[in-house]
């Protein structure tokens, strides 16, 4: 590492493994779609972090050109994610996963 | 002096064919057309036609294009081809189907070829970031799909349900890239085998867990159990159309990317991810099957059937090496055939806005078309695997490559499952022969495009069936590419 005063990678790591189970259990204990929604883009965040560490640890550059195709797929993600559950929510007045049960078996 | 850039245009031809098709869909919108033209599905036809044959014109050379990240290979080819072929196919089922549910066409097509494109970047891609970035592309155009009958409740759940799933997914599949590129310091699929190669840091619990994660994300794409859980409902939901698209489709880009990571990439690797592997190809086997058996619902019914034989191509893949690479390709080909063939069927059931898809709904179908009913009954039979169909031709070699490879108790796990299958199977024959419909039999929309599409799967299902040779053939070489 080069900077004197560097973060060492297991920071960095364990920040974004925390980010993750974070956003991890976020989405297998909330039953809230749009809650559901951000923990999962948590998850696409830790693994962001992961590469932004990495990267500097490895002292390549793919890793941080990886972050920003990671960010253009979360923001295309966004896009046809909030659609679908707004659509969900006009034509059944509510987005608690629980409450959308029509097709099971 | 080299140019800038320095690509072979005719091996990036699909690339640029399938989205310059999706792009002129949507210009073409500027100009109105009438709720039954088929523009959309002409352009769609014309763009993977144009896509097959740029990639025809240089099957035989290799080419690794954009530093490596995406390699032109007999495994492409093979691949580009069959998601062509099925791409193609869904199309000609689609054209009236889609007219009957009042879908805007445009984007219908649009989303299709975007998907279809995906899926040939997938298996394309000798770079973790361009699978993930064709699994993403794929994806997120299928989750529109599969939503598409935007008033009906079942299709927006079922989008919803896919889309949490898959973007689920999707993060471990990402926090896996992150953690294989920490542990190798790349993410190109060579570069990684060459540093594992006789390392000794095999056991680094970075490596295995970023493998593992990786696995369970496509392992959802696939649907393999435990990750199955998102199928039922999306094949349900979806448009019936979709469905046979994305069950054919989808499965065969997810194991793309998994042969040629677990073959190339990881292949050192194998005395940790093959027991993992085994343990999912049984239970996947053995859940699709059983659950299938329980359904009365035949979209419903084809889901878990679809979730099964996954679970066929991945007992091939645990076999490994070329025969087991060739066994999975071979069988991929068969079931997308097959399965969109059934799915086609479906679709042509019922009038107007209407879709009856329960068992019950066939009953008495056998006698008032049997054309149709004899064409669900041998796709039935090949998903089934009994001869002369191809699905036995599939399921044999599948099974072949898994006992040379010396994967007995897994082989046994298969053909008990098989036997189960049938069961499933042939209640669907039944329904169409031996039952009485309790009113008026189903009524069966008539669309020329979706016979020849069915026509055709028909034909080739028969045709593998007996002389599944040159196909093995064509299996053999494109995993070639691959070793």
């Amino acid at each position: 590492m080069s900077a004197p005063m560097a973060v060492p990678l297991s920071w960095m790591l364990a920040l974004s493994g925390v980010v993750f189970v974070i956003g991890l259990i976020g989405v297998l204990v909330r039953r809230n779609a749009l809650v559901i929604f951000m923990s999962i883009e948590l998850m696409l965040n830790a693994a962001n972090l992961a590469f932004v560490a990495f990267a500097r640890q490895l002292d390549s550059l793919d890793g941080q050109v990886f972050v920003f195709f990671v960010m253009t797929v979360a923001a295309a993600e966004v896009a046809i994610g909030l659609a679908i559950i707004v659509n969900v929510f006009r034509l059944r007045e509510t987005v608690y996963v629980d409450e959308i049960n029509l097709l099971k078996g | 002096m080299t140019p800038l850039i320095d690509v072979d245009w005719w091996a990036l031809g699909p690339g640029l064919a399938l989205s310059g098709g999706a792009m002129l869909l949507m210009l073409l919108e500027f100009v109105p057309a009438g709720r039954n033209s088929s523009r959309g599905a002409l352009v769609a036809l014309a763009s993977l036609l144009a896509a097959a044959a740029c990639v025809w014109r240089v099957h035989e050379v290799k080419r690794a294009l954009f530093d490596g990240m995406f390699v032109h290979d007999t495994f492409t080819v093979f691949f580009t081809l069959l998601f062509c072929g099925i791409a193609a196919l869904s199309v000609l089922l689609s054209w009236d189907y889609v007219k009957r549910m009042r879908i805007n066409q445009a984007e219908y097509y649009a989303l299709l070829l975007a998907a279809t494109l995906g899926m040939i970047v997938m298996s394309a891609s000798n770079d973790l970031i361009t699978i993930f970035l064709g699994l993403e592309l794929m994806s997120l155009a299928l989750y529109v799909l599969v939503g598409f009958r935007r008033s009906r409740l079942e299709s927006n759940e079922a989008a919803m349900k896919y889309f949490l799933l898959g973007a689920f997914a999707s993060g471990f599949l990402l926090y896996g890239i992150a953690l294989l590129y920490g542990a190798t310091g790349t993410t190109h699929l060579e570069r990684m085998a060459a540093f594992l190669a006789g390392s000794p840091l095999l056991s680094n619990p970075l490596l295995l867990m970023g493998g593992l994660l990786v696995l369970v994300g496509l392992g959802f794409k696939v649907a393999a159990v435990p990750f199955h859980m998102w199928t039922p409902d999306a094949y349900e939901g979806a448009p019936t159309t979709v469905t046979g698209y994305m069950s054919a489709g989808a499965k065969a880009a997810g194991f793309a990317a998994l042969l040629r990571l677990a073959l190339v990439a990881l292949p050192d690797l194998q005395a940790s991810w093959k027991p993992v592997l085994i343990a999912i190809a049984a239970l996947t086997m053995t859940v699709g099957n059983v659950t299938a058996l329980l359904q009365t619902n035949l979209k419903r019914m084809l889901a878990y059937s679809s979730i099964a034989h996954a679970g066929y191509v991945l007992v091939a893949v645990v076999a490994g090496g070329n025969e087991g690479a060739a066994a999975a390709v071979f069988y991929l080909a068969i079931y997308s055939l097959m399965n969109l063939g059934a799915f086609g069927i479906v679709a042509l059931l019922g009038r107007d806005q209407d879709e009856p898809v329960l068992l019950s709904d066939l009953a008495g179908l056998g006698f008032k078309n049997p054309a149709l009913a004899f064409a669900l009954t041998i796709f039935m039979l090949s998903l089934g695997g009994i001869p002369p169909t191809a699905g036995f031709m599939g399921k044999f070699y599948v099974f072949r490559a898994a006992v040379q490879a010396g994967q007995i108790p897994l082989v046994i796990v298969g053909v008990l499952n098989s036997v189960v299958s049938i069961f499933y199977y042939l209640r669907v024959t039944v329904a169409l022969y031996m039952e009485e419909p309790a009113g008026e039999p189903t009524a069966v929309s008539r669309s020329i495009p979706a016979v020849i599409g069915v026509v055709v799967s028909l034909a080739l299902t028969l045709w593998w069936g007996l002389q599944a040779h040159a196909l093995l053939e064509q299996a053999q070489r494109s995993v070639l590419g691959l070793m």
